[in-house]
């Protein structure tokens, strides 16, 4: 359970991040985190006290293995996450050239 | 394994080899980006209406085991009416902006990036469209939502990149709300098949923990739909695209991304829980006030269209939210007219921006005489998003006002009412402003757009002028009914 409550201070943490810095790096950052957390959140959905991976765990104790499918889940939502921050980074150093600067509030142009 | 269950993967895997080969050897070859571009779009479109023809009528679902894994433990792509009707609205859109795109982009460089983007965004799509598989479906997501980040930034000026900044960061959280909902329905229900997930979540419909997964669902599909008040980045990200992105993104794909999946999910998986319901009216009526309220007083073309679009959304939210056998029609239907006159407004904007350089309305006028084509198709476009008949908007509308009128959701009704005679004002300034009046001596050399614009601007035109044919009986049946009759309650039959 504590570990849960974890997760979900990790996601806070990182909606924080997002939401209160005026750099684009540390909005970065923010994503990175909050994705992390629910990475962590999909590790731990699959775990089981005591249990093992399904290839080594006896047949019939289904109870005693480890769910190997959110592990199949988390890889490739990090391959996700990895594409989206590199374009966020590069998108990043664009603006940097643009603009000469990463804070949000002198790059504010647009209206909301 | 029945016919249309065999072209399923197809949807998907056409553009994204399209992708790749234009990636590979367009870069070198030039002009085989816009023939490989238009080749991809005009097989999935051809294909969608054949399976149109092979008839998968209702809610009999057509299922093809990816890689032979039958579900549920394989991931399976559906084929059923939403499906179907969904495939044929993307797939139509996509291969007349891709023709647009032939003329328009010859003024960027690297055409070939373009293309290779614009059909990764259309295989993403397709794929969210298609998948019977919950985390696949976040996959295809991903693939269509980072395709269109790149998009939006194409232009690489200064606020192109700030749009697409804002526009990626609230999407990857809009994502990320759905990756958890997900993990947390996975953990509840141990399946990822969507077919599976419902029959384990039926009895449970209240239930906690489906209704918090429910919320999240709503929250990131809300953020691609850009529903009040998760729609900030919209108004941004779509004028800042190239005008047949605008197009795609405004016309399908913050409906196969955003509305389809919330639909998919809260009707056929989680069975529609009366809470989620009155939150997506709420919602739908929230974001038609906001979007037609924003867009009255705005002077830049593209980004007047573009709050019309949050508007519009929330008619299709609304209709569908009803849940009631005319609602669901009205709200489909609405959604179907919605791709096509938005897009068609957005490749007008793009043609007269073509044309004069410019997207401020102030400056523009008079150009009736010189851009004949533009303006025509312009007023076509402007009727049918303000529901003048016989226009398809019109009808669309009409059924949606009729079904709140039927659920005695009155209020809902007066608003609907409300936000169509608002939008007939904004359209009616686009067309005043842009078009009529003296042809002031700066635009006396302006020339109409080259022909393939043209021709992909007239054929949308005339979608919007036939389109209302769709609700009788003998054309709508295959397409719109039984796309409706999808998300009615009960059980996906399998093919």
């Amino acid at each position: 359970m504590g570990a849960y409550v974890m997760c979900f201070v990790l996601l806070a943490i990182g909606i924080y991040a997002i939401l209160a810095h005026r750099n684009l790096i540390k909005i970065i950052i923010g994503v990175l985190i909050a994705q992390c957390a629910i990475h962590l959140f999909l590790v731990l959905i699959a775990f089981r006290r005591d249990g093992e991976a399904p290839l080594h765990a006896a047949e019939d104790s289904p109870a005693l293995m480890v769910d190997p499918l959110p592990h199949a889940m988390v890889l490739t939502a990090i391959v996700v996450g990895l594409a989206t921050t590199v374009l966020l980074a590069a998108l990043a150093i664009r603006i940097y050239d643009k603009y000469g600067t990463y804070d949000i509030d002198k790059i504010r142009e647009l209206r909301g | 394994m029945s016919a249309s269950a065999t072209i399923t993967p197809l949807f998907v895997a056409i553009p994204l080899g399209a992708a790749f080969l234009t990636v590979l050897l367009a870069r070198r070859w030039g002009w085989l980006a816009d023939g490989l571009g238009l080749t991809a779009t005009f097989l999935t479109m051809g294909m969608a209406f054949a399976a149109l023809g092979l008839a998968q009528r209702g809610r009999t679902a057509a299922i093809h085991p990816v890689g032979g894994w039958d579900p549920p433990v394989g991931i399976a792509m559906v084929m059923d009416g939403l499906t179907l009707f969904l495939l044929v609205t993307v797939n139509i859109v996509a291969f007349l902006t891709a023709l647009y795109a032939v003329n328009y982009m010859r003024a960027f460089t690297a055409k070939w990036q373009f293309y290779a983007l614009f059909l990764l965004m259309l295989a993403g799509m397709n794929g969210v469209v298609v998948t019977g598989d919950l985390f696949n479906l976040y996959v295809f997501l991903e693939i269509a939502a980072v395709a269109s980040y790149a998009l939006v930034a194409f232009g690489t000026e200064r606020h192109e990149l700030e749009a697409a900044f804002k526009y990626a960061i609230m999407s990857t959280l809009g994502s990320l709300a759905v990756l958890l909902g997900i993990g947390i329905l996975y953990s509840y229900t141990s399946t990822l098949n969507m077919a599976d997930m419902a029959q384990a979540l039926r009895g449970h419909e209240g239930a906690a923990i489906p209704t918090l997964a429910g919320v999240l669902f709503v929250t990131g599909f809300g953020l691609k739909a850009a529903l009040v008040p998760f729609h900030a980045w919209l108004p941004d990200a779509h004028p800042s695209a190239p005008a047949p992105i605008s197009a795609m993104l405004s016309g399908v794909f913050i409906k196969s991304l955003g509305v389809y999946a919330l639909c998919r999910v809260v009707f056929n998986v989680l069975g529609m829980p009366e809470p989620l319901l009155s939150v997506l009216l709420a919602l739908g009526a929230l974001s038609m006030l906001v979007g037609v309220f924003l867009a009255v007083g705005q002077w830049d073309f593209k980004r007047l269209l573009a709050y019309h679009s949050i508007s519009q959304i929330g008619y299709v939210v609304l209709g569908i939210g009803l849940a009631t056998p005319l609602g669901l029609v009205g709200g489909l239907f609405h959604l179907f007219n919605h791709s096509i006159f938005k897009s068609l407004l957005f490749l007008n904007a793009g043609a007269v921006e073509w044309a004069t350089g410019t997207r401020d309305l102030r400056q523009m006028g008079g150009l009736r005489r010189r851009l004949p084509v533009t303006s025509g198709t312009t007023l076509v476009a402007s009727m049918s998003i303000a529901g003048i008949p016989p226009f398809n908007g019109f009808w669309s509308k009409l059924l949606i006002i009729l079904a709140a009128v039927e659920a005695q959701r009155y209020g809902y009704a007066v608003c609907a009412v409300v936000v169509s005679v608002l939008t007939l004002a904004s359209f009616m300034k686009v067309v005043k402003y842009a078009f009529l009046g003296a042809t002031p001596e700066r635009w006396k050399n302006v020339r109409e757009v080259p022909h393939l614009m043209k021709a992909a601007m007239i054929v949308l035109a005339v979608i919007c002028v036939v389109g209302g044919a769709l609700l009788l009986p003998a054309v709508g049946e295959p397409y719109l009914s039984s796309a409706a009759e999808v998300l009615k309650p009960g059980l996906w039959v399998a093919d």
